[in-house]
């Protein structure tokens, strides 16, 4: 089984009903497994709300609250917060206006080059960033989109396009054709069925695409790292690598940071719960 | 994918059976707008992966520095940065470093997950809501987690060292000393990949129908028999992807690397790709940075005709 049919295969919705007293020791265990797991994330939560975080010891739960690091985050780093909002933004909407027509596309005319697109899409997940960004720069030095919106955006929707494209054609696959073609009988063309019909149907895809395309965008480091120099344009990562490149002192802001950095990620777990798992499992090919 | 423009320009131009002048051009903008859906993305494609790749290698044959982007000269020197790089004794340190690093995380990643997904699928109380949260470490930004991470290993007064003090153990300098970096780099690696290999085993699992552990059941197969003879068969395939999948990205990772120790203390955490990385954009050597990139694309390239061999028969139907 592969990932795109991972998408499709329905998940597991038989509850067995096991008696409590067997069960409960499995939820206390997996509670165990969880709290070890996302005890990083509690840390940097607990971290960035204590004044001396860096000094001898860190209390384990933040009794003297203070927000003096959010404050210095959002002094230091608001203008990267925007800076990555813009960026990220950006990449959605160039993404999904490239990869949504071709993603239905290739779901539905399925000619010869289109097969080898799609294996040309699943081999460009594979290629190491670094080796893009090597030959980016050289390339974006001469068109003068080293330390612009631009030139991130374009990087960044480079490296999600093919996956959004091939999660949003593994739904649009399974869409009857017999819908399209209803509208193509009335005179439609297909520019139009596309727009009228496939893309309103395929809202959830399409979502899912977006909010991955979001979190990618958002996180994108290496990027940023190799394509700007100056802090004009200096997204929230970069913005944290900079801190982590100096002998920290103060963990502070650094976490407070790392918090703020983490909450489209939060908040998507917590809102967009459905289309997560979909992306999840779309993401054996990411 | 050059083919893709030729076989374009076939279906373009290829001669139709049948029907006029006019039957045969409305086929042909029939055909045209059909592609016009895949163009933008094809050309997307083009122009951010195939160039770099094309352009990889020609960086690679030549004298690339900073120099360059002033003058645009860059001299041919044929195979000079492949020489200078295999010739480096950083070279095989960053393979080895590569391999253990690549290896150390799959293991566990996979072992940890595999656990994980057979945990979950016992369905107990909260173990939805336990699973979805189990996926927020991967959704992280890289450096945010290996910002945290880093100073959880900080040597002075990171969580890890306060919590081995309490059983007496001395501070260990866990991303400060060469032979014990990597192994902390590996482990936060296998951090970040268990949630991916959980999810994905998981959902194999679940596609493994009741009926054959209920058949096998009545045969005796119970617990590890039934786990080596009915679900081990059942996810081989799934388990070849994730482990392929996991090979490819992990060869990948420089995030995390730079992040945590920049490739130090003393290149005992370089990598392949941290080193091209390094050569390209700390010392402007972008040659040898192009060289050390396509050794990196020719193993990526192994494990990924593995994958797309395996996944053949899903692209085709």
């Amino acid at each position: 089984m592969t990932a795109t049919q991972a998408l499709v295969v329905p998940r597991g919705t038989g509850k067995t009903h096991h008696r409590p007293s067997r069960t409960w020791p499995m939820t206390v265990l997996g509670i165990i497994f969880l709290a070890i797991m996302v005890f990083p994330i509690y840390w940097m939560i607990n971290s960035s709300l204590q004044a001396n975080s860096g000094a001898a010891t860190t209390a384990w739960f933040p009794v003297d609250l203070t927000f003096s690091g959010y404050e210095a985050a959002i002094q230091q780093q608001g203008g990267n917060l925007v800076t990555s909002l813009i960026i990220a933004i950006g990449t959605v909407v160039l993404t999904l206006v490239i990869a949504t027509p071709a993603a239905y596309g290739l779901a539905r005319f399925k000619m010869k080059g289109m097969t080898a697109f799609v294996f040309v899409l699943l081999i460009t997940q594979m290629i190491p960033t670094i080796v893009i960004a090597n030959a980016l720069y050289a390339l974006f030095n001469d068109w003068g989109l080293l330390n612009s919106y631009l030139g991130l955006i374009l990087a960044d929707s480079a490296a999600q396009i093919p996956f959004a494209i091939i999660l949003m054609r593994a739904f649009m696959a399974s869409l009857p054709q017999t819908l399209v073609e209803a509208a193509l009988v009335d005179g439609a063309n297909n520019f139009r069925a596309f727009v009228s019909i496939v893309v309103p149907i395929s809202k959830n895809a399409i979502i899912t695409a977006a909010l991955f395309t979001f979190l990618g965008a958002w996180g994108d480091f290496l990027f940023a790292l190799t394509l700007t120099s100056t802090p004009q344009v200096r997204p929230i990562t970069l913005g944290i690598y900079n801190y982590l490149g100096a002998n920290v002192q103060q963990w502070g802001p650094v976490m407070a940071t790392a918090v703020i950095a983490s909450v489209p990620a939060g908040l998507l777990l917590i809102l967009a719960q459905k289309y997560i798992a979909a992306g999840a499992l779309g993401g054996a090919i990411k | 994918m050059t083919s893709l423009h030729v076989e374009a320009a076939e279906a373009r131009s290829r001669p139709r059976p049948g029907g006029g002048r006019s039957r045969s051009r409305n086929r042909t903008l029939h055909y045209l707008t059909r592609w016009l859906f895949v163009a933008p993305a094809i050309i997307f494609v083009l122009v951010f992966f195939g160039y770099p790749i094309v352009q990889n290698v020609v960086m690679s044959l030549q004298d690339y520095t900073t120099a360059t982007f002033y003058t645009g000269i860059a001299p041919w020197v044929g195979f000079e940065n492949y020489a200078k790089v295999f010739g480096n004794p950083l070279f095989w340190t960053t393979v080895i470093n590569t391999l253990l690093f690549t290896v150390g995380s799959i293991v566990f990643q996979f072992g940890i997950g595999m656990a994980l997904a057979l945990f979950f699928k016992r369905h107990f109380p909260l173990s939805g809501f336990l699973r979805s949260l189990l996926l927020l470490p991967w959704l992280l930004p890289l450096i945010a987690s290996a910002a945290v991470w880093k100073w959880i290993l900080d040597q002075g007064s990171g969580a890890l060292n306060q919590f081995l003090g309490l059983f007496g153990v001395q501070p260990v300098p866990w991303l400060v000393s060469p032979s014990l970096a990597l192994i902390a780099v590996i482990g936060v690696n296998i951090w970040l990949g268990i949630p991916f290999n959980t999810t994905i085993l998981y959902s194999g699992l679940q596609a493994v129908p009741g009926e054959l552990y209920e058949a096998a059941a009545l045969d005796g197969a119970v617990g590890w028999k039934a786990f080596w003879h009915i679900t081990w068969p059942s996810i081989r395939s799934v388990v070849s992807v994730v482990i392929v999948l996991g090979v490819v990205y992990t060869l990948k990772v420089v995030d995390i690397i730079l992040g945590l120790t920049g490739g130090g203390p003393a290149n005992s955490t370089q990598t392949l790709a941290t080193w091209a990385y390094q050569n390209s954009f700390v010392q402007f050597l972008f040659g040898q940075g192009a060289a050390i990139s396509n050794v990196l694309i020719a193993v990526s390239l192994v494990f990924s005709l593995a994958y797309l061999y395996m996944t053949r028969k899903e692209v085709d139907e």
